[in-house]
């Protein structure tokens, strides 16, 4: 006996909340208690936010930040320069709207206010006209990029990929200059990166040079051969056993003294070297996961296929591992983003440092308040940003579960 | 087949032996990485020579000539750096043992509410927790420092909580107990009521699993300790601990236990930092328990509360501890960021021994080990009970 059914002879499932005094008696207000304790939750939170609005639209000054908007940017950076940091924007504005575009086509409306957010920081009233011709230029790089990337469709997500590996070094190589490019942009020193900018660099670089080295010890921790498996569990376990303090601080003495005398590498370059080193331990262990989710199925595949064991990491294994970790890496990438801060400990002048360079001026001592919840905010804004932005990616992508 | 090796041994050349190329391979890259470690060093060496510095230990015994704040040790100018070095590993341990603590308790708070049925208290957790998420711990530490703790008003106009407990730029005071001269006496009291509370929760769990009925070992234990404990108290001539509640004397806090802004800032600060972490670990822990589960309790006959102490607890602990114990860690290795705010923990010291001494690759190497024992440490321990823990499967 068979039965059709169709969509006709299907019933909505029964609604049991579908109006708002239903959801609020289901959600708020079940039992006495839950009465008692959504009444005790509103006066807390009432008692919390009160203060809070009240200091931050009546009593905080703000003209701090404004006067110092530049230097918690982009810190001491030559003005004449700043336009490389705005093309780097342009770029990523670019990649993104390009990737939303290939990947993101069903959410229309979403990516468009995404892709529009740019012009919500030129309602800033202080903001230079220059700043809000580029911050316009922004929006319209990545509503074209996103059209591009609609149009073109999935033929574009090999190129897509690519640009956006190759995004990191350009940034890197933009915001340097010199070399090649010395009469186009000049060399700018590092003691001269700061602000958020310096922070972004830092995070970037901790993560582009990491990688290499973090997937050659993960390879090695688990090689059958002992030597390379004990160097890199012995690394693995020291760098991840000590803080980063402790790391940067080394980086910061004992760099100098291992290179040959007069050689002295510059600070910006000394933390990049303690952060990178730091993160590749943790990376190793979050590759190893991966590796280790790969089934044995896939080695004796590629074994029978007659693949050397060269081949068979770099064409089956990796790929797939490094897939299954791509949520842990976005992961570590924001919590490098925010261990970033404490290079402000060896004298640099991120956007931390900045601050505190800043706040020891006696003319602003007393608007510890109103710097540090600045910046706490852009710290805040970035990391649930990336981290909402990697939650959703993983789920659509369903990378995790692969 | 043995006459098949000997064939193939023989027909393959040593240098095409895999067993040869591995162990060449391997013996190449020992080399290349003894040569560059020994380049490093040599040049260590030789720029230590020219700053007119040695290598050694031998400089801990110095007189370090720098005087530290806090110390729960007898500790001045005078003493060794070695001890120096002591005082600070001690406030690591004080600061890490109670932020453990304070986490914990928060941490499991957060953790149960965001589970709530209730819309408000599941939001206002959701939203605790990631507020503090995402945030640096380093700038959370700066901003409670430099704009809560030394913001309380002076000594003179101190915030007075009911306690009394007072609130001020020099630092927060709390009543405190003095040990009397019956307070040995009490030591002894307590050290007896352990050891029993100890032998009854060996007994009661050894009944336990021989009946099959576990009994509630853990509260009987804590109320033998708490009733010996309480005898004691009151069977001694004089109460082994008399009050001793702060005041204000002129311009200055006196009595009770006073706090510094900076143990304060970094106390709390790791503790609400690393309770957001904590509050996630306890909801995976407790959603990883699936439904069926406490269905089939139900179904059993347990009751609500033989339900969460049988089931839901033991198998939520089992995904819980392994996480928690590396929060824990972290807790440990964040307290040193209290560089940064002056609280003098085993980095601050080090970093002023450093200072003094001029001896960096030393100090840095000293404070490395302690921070990498401690960790090496807990993960062996933390083995230990997953081997214990484990689930057996067929």
């Amino acid at each position: 006996m068979t039965t059709v059914y169709s969509k006709a002879n299907v019933l909505p499932p029964p609604s049991e909340s579908s109006t708002l005094w239903g959801w609020a008696r289901k959600n708020l207000f079940k039992t006495w208690y839950d009465t008692l304790l959504t009444f005790f939750m509103l006066g807390v939170l009432y008692a919390l936010a009160r203060p809070l609005i009240t200091w931050a639209v009546s009593k905080a000054q703000w003209e701090v930040v404004r006067v110092n908007f530049r230097l918690l940017m982009v810190g001491q950076y030559p003005a004449a320069e700043t336009w490389r940091a705005w093309l780097c924007l342009f770029l990523l504005a670019g990649i993104i709207g390009l990737s939303l575009g290939v990947w993101a086509r069903q959410k229309l409306w979403p990516s468009v206010i995404l892709l529009l957010s740019p012009l919500l920081f030129a309602l800033y009233p202080d903001l230079s006209s220059e700043a809000r011709t580029h911050l316009f230029g922004l929006a319209l790089t990545a509503l074209l990029a996103f059209g591009l990337g609609r149009w073109q469709g999935i033929k574009l997500g090999r190129a897509v990929v690519i640009l956006g590996v190759l995004y990191f070094p350009a940034v890197l190589i933009i915001i340097r200059g010199g070399g090649l490019l010395e009469n186009l942009a000049p060399a700018v020193p590092t003691s001269l990166w700061g602000g958020l900018m310096l922070t972004f660099l830092l995070t970037v670089v901790g993560i582009l040079f990491s990688f290499p080295l973090g997937v050659l010890l993960a390879l090695g921790r688990r090689s059958s051969l002992p030597a390379a498996r004990w160097v890199s569990i012995t690394y693995i376990e020291m760098i991840r056993g000590v803080p980063l303090v402790t790391i940067l601080f080394m980086s910061s003495v004992m760099v100098p003294l291992f290179l040959p005398s007069g050689v002295r590498p510059d600070r910006v370059l000394r933390a990049m070297v303690g952060i990178t080193l730091f993160t590749a331990a943790y990376l190793a262990e979050n590759v190893r996961g991966g590796l280790q989710a790969i089934p044995r199925g896939q080695f004796e595949a590629a074994h029978a296929l007659g693949l050397s064991g060269f081949h068979t990491m770099a064409l089956i294994i990796l790929p797939q591992a490094l897939r299954t970790v791509i949520p842990v890496i976005m992961g570590l990438f924001i919590a490098l983003f925010k261990d970033t801060s404490l290079v402000a400990t060896i004298g640099l002048l991120e956007l931390l440092g900045i601050s505190r360079s800043i706040l020891a001026q006696p003319q602003y001592v007393s608007f510890q308040r109103e710097v540090y919840l600045f910046i706490s905010l852009i710290y805040w804004v970035f990391s649930y940003g990336m981290s909402y932005a990697s939650r959703r990616l993983e789920k659509r992508l369903g990378v995790g579960e692969r | 087949m043995n006459n098949r090796r000997a064939i193939t041994s023989h027909a393959i050349p040593f240098w095409r032996d895999e067993r040869f190329l591995k162990a060449l391979v391997q013996a190449i890259f020992l080399l290349a990485l003894a040569l560059i470690l020994g380049y490093f060093i040599r040049n260590m060496l030789t720029n230590l020579r020219q700053q007119g510095l040695g290598l050694g230990f031998d400089f801990l015994r110095l007189t370090a000539g720098f005087d530290i704040g806090e110390h729960l040790i007898p500790y001045n100018r005078s003493h060794t750096y070695l001890q120096a070095f002591a005082v600070g590993l001690l406030n690591t341990a004080l600061v890490s043992g109670l932020g453990i603590i304070l986490a914990t308790l928060l941490g499991v708070i957060f953790g149960v509410a965001q589970l709530s049925g209730n819309f408000l208290v599941r939001s206002a957790a959701r939203g605790y927790i990631e507020l503090l998420r995402n945030l640096p711990l380093l700038v959370l530490l700066i901003f409670l420092y430099s704009t809560v703790f030394v913001q309380f008003p002076r000594v003179r106009e101190a915030i007075i909580l009911p306690g009394p407990v007072y609130l001020t730029n020099r630092g927060v005071a709390i009543p405190w107990g003095t040990p009397t001269a019956t307070f040995p006496l009490y030591l002894q009291f307590l050290g007896a009521a352990l050891i029993l509370a100890l032998l009854l929760a060996l007994g009661l769990s050894w009944y336990g699993k021989r009946s099959g009925r576990p009994p509630l070992t853990f509260f009987w234990s804590m109320l033998t300790f708490l009733l010996v404990a309480a005898a004691g108290w009151l069977l001694l001539p004089a109460p082994p601990l008399e009050a001793n509640l702060p005041s204000v004397q002129g311009l200055r806090l006196a009595g009770g236990l006073q706090l510094s802004p900076e143990f304060m800032a970094l106390l709390s600060g790791l503790s609400i930092y690393t309770s957001a972490f904590i509050a996630d670990v306890v909801r995976a822990g407790i959603q990883s328990v699936s439904r069926g589960q406490v269905e089939a309790a139900k179904s059993l006959g347990l009751t609500g509360f033989q339900t969460l102490r049988l089931v839901v607890f033991p198998q939520a602990l089992r995904v819980i501890i392994p996480p928690l114990t590396s929060q824990y860690l972290n807790l440990t290795k964040n307290s040193s960021l209290a560089v940064a705010i002056g609280y003098p923990e085993l980095f601050h010291v080090s970093g002023t021994v450093l200072n003094q001494s001029g001896r960096a690759v030393e100090v840095i190497a000293l404070v490395m080990a302690v921070y990498l024992s401690i960790s090496l440490l807990t993960s062996a321990l933390m083995n230990l009970y997953n081997r214990r823990v484990r689930l057996v499967e067929r």
